[in-house]
């Protein structure tokens, strides 16, 4: 029998209820991507958009004011790139 | 000592909810449900019961209501009926999912259509497999005592499940019945005041009912099932504690007639007393009758069912509900699976009786002993009653 579970039911808290707050930070969900996201920062504005549109509130502006998305988080919706004014946003297949 | 008072039956149950020191009602009025809830409004609006009511716009609401409010750690009850009930069902899942000790009567009555606002147990056999305890009372004391002993079997820690008492419309809800109702203070004595383990609280936050993806959900519904399941011990503790403390006894599944008789009545709800008086009578004229009487529902009391029915070589099912297009009603094929492959097994014989209020007299029961003696219900199942150029 292959091991699927994250845990031994007996060690679920009661109802299945989490204890710990704040622990979405923790859900990798960069793990369901098959795209990502690749900015051209020469077509890029510093709009912020994306950011403002990101579902996962991952896209973050670095020191020289671009916008990047941390790809712990980033599950590959391309709405960034949908909502770009720039198109300065592509999507590529994971791992290109 | 508490005191003997004619009451109406839903009365009684509101008693027992105010004996109880509900935190919260959440209601939505339903027949024949309304007069429960009914008289817990009046209560907390004279301020005999010091809880929060609330009046809500349909039975979803009621039950998400009272989830929400058990979430915060409050002592909650609420009641419903048929089509009320199955609104509620969505929610059901999730009360029970989270572990929340809520608890409720459900006044049973046929579903639509056509519309019947009479007693079957339609209602909550479509409520089998929600992972709340069940309970069935008889009478009207039954409904009183066991409304009080389900407060004190959800919220036991072994247990921390959400719990129903089930009693039949009309044919209990609003009959005057004599009821003993118990003092305050031996109630309290009995219930202690309830503690929440988990409850919504800013200065310790958790998450209640998140997501759960497959990589847990089968462990959730693991722990719940161990739940139901050790829920039994908890519910026979209880109802042995009721006893010795106001001496009336309730056993998960009780028997009457001749000890050890070959046919044997099983009946739940309302049904099992007049079922008792034809049974009496059999066992007078010197029939071999027997009844068993399921009190316990959910979780079913295999081990109780199997030391009760010993030496039964048939079994008189009487399903108050029917499930079109299956072999047989829901407690005869409860029944068939639990005694499959066992060299023990008796006779199942099945009846689906009483639907929608439709009366099943003592005759009727004598009559349905002397054919399922005679083999002439034979099959899977008979429709009993059905008015039919056939017949």
């Amino acid at each position: 029998m292959s091991k699927q579970a994250i845990m031994a039911w007996e060690d679920l808290a009661l109802g299945a209820a989490i204890l710990k707050p704040g622990n979405a930070k923790e859900l990798r969900t960069g793990d369901w991507r098959s795209m990502k996201p690749k900015l051209d920062e020469e077509k890029c504005i510093k709009c912020a958009l994306c950011a403002m549109y990101c579902p996962e509130f991952c896209i973050s502006v670095n020191a020289e004011g671009f916008y990047h998305p941390d790809f712990y988080f980033c599950k590959g919706c391309g709405v960034c790139a949908n909502e770009c004014p720039k198109e300065a946003i592509t999507m590529v297949k994971e791992g290109e | 000592m508490g005191k003997r008072v004619g009451l109406e039956v839903s009365l009684a149950v509101a008693e027992a909810v105010k004996l109880a020191n509900v935190d919260v009602v959440s209601a939505y009025p339903i027949t024949p449900q309304t007069h429960i809830v009914e008289e817990l409004s009046i209560y907390v609006a004279n301020g005999e019961l010091d809880a929060e009511f609330i009046p809500v716009e349909s039975e979803h609401s009621a039950m998400s209501a009272a989830l929400g409010a058990a979430t915060a750690g409050a002592r909650v009850y609420t009641a419903t009926a048929s089509q009320g009930l199955a609104l509620m069902h969505e929610i059901l899942f999730i009360v029970s999912g989270m572990r929340m000790p809520l608890v409720m009567t459900v006044a049973n009555r046929a579903l639509s259509a056509p519309i019947s606002i009479w007693n079957d147990h339609g209602d909550i056999m479509a409520e089998r497999d929600i992972g709340w305890v069940q309970i069935f009372a008889e009478n009207g004391q039954e409904a009183l005592d066991l409304t009080l002993c389900a407060f004190k079997i959800a919220e036991d820690k072994r247990v921390l499940l959400p719990m129903i008492v089930n009693i039949d419309g009309f044919t209990l809800s609003h009959v005057i019945e004599p009821v003993i109702i118990p003092d305050h203070a031996e109630v309290d004595a009995f219930l202690p005041p309830y503690t929440p383990v988990l409850r919504l609280d800013t200065e310790n936050p958790v998450t209640f009912g998140p997501v759960g993806v497959p990589e847990m959900y089968t462990e959730a519904r693991k722990q719940l099932e161990q739940a139901i399941i050790g829920s039994k011990p908890v519910v026979e503790e209880v109802l042995d504690g009721f006893g010795a403390a106001f001496d009336r006894h309730y056993k998960l599944v009780e028997q009457n007639g001749k000890p050890g008789a070959k046919t044997r009545f099983v009946t739940m709800g309302s049904l099992g007393e007049t079922c008792m008086t034809a049974v009496d009578e059999l066992v007078a004229e010197g029939q071999d009758a027997g009844q068993t009487r399921i009190r316990l529902w959910r979780p079913f009391p295999e081990e109780e069912f199997l030391a009760a029915c010993a030496g039964a070589e048939r079994l008189v099912v009487i399903d108050r509900a029917l499930s079109p297009g299956a072999v047989c009603g829901p407690v005869a094929s409860e029944l068939k699976s639990l005694f499959y492959g066992r060299p023990d097994a008796p006779e199942i014989v099945n009846l689906v009786a009483g639907l929608g209020g439709r009366d099943v007299t003592v005759r009727e029961f004598k009559e349905m002993f002397a054919m399922a003696v005679s083999g002439k219900l034979s099959g899977n199942y008979t429709m009993w009653g059905v008015e039919s150029h056939a017949s």
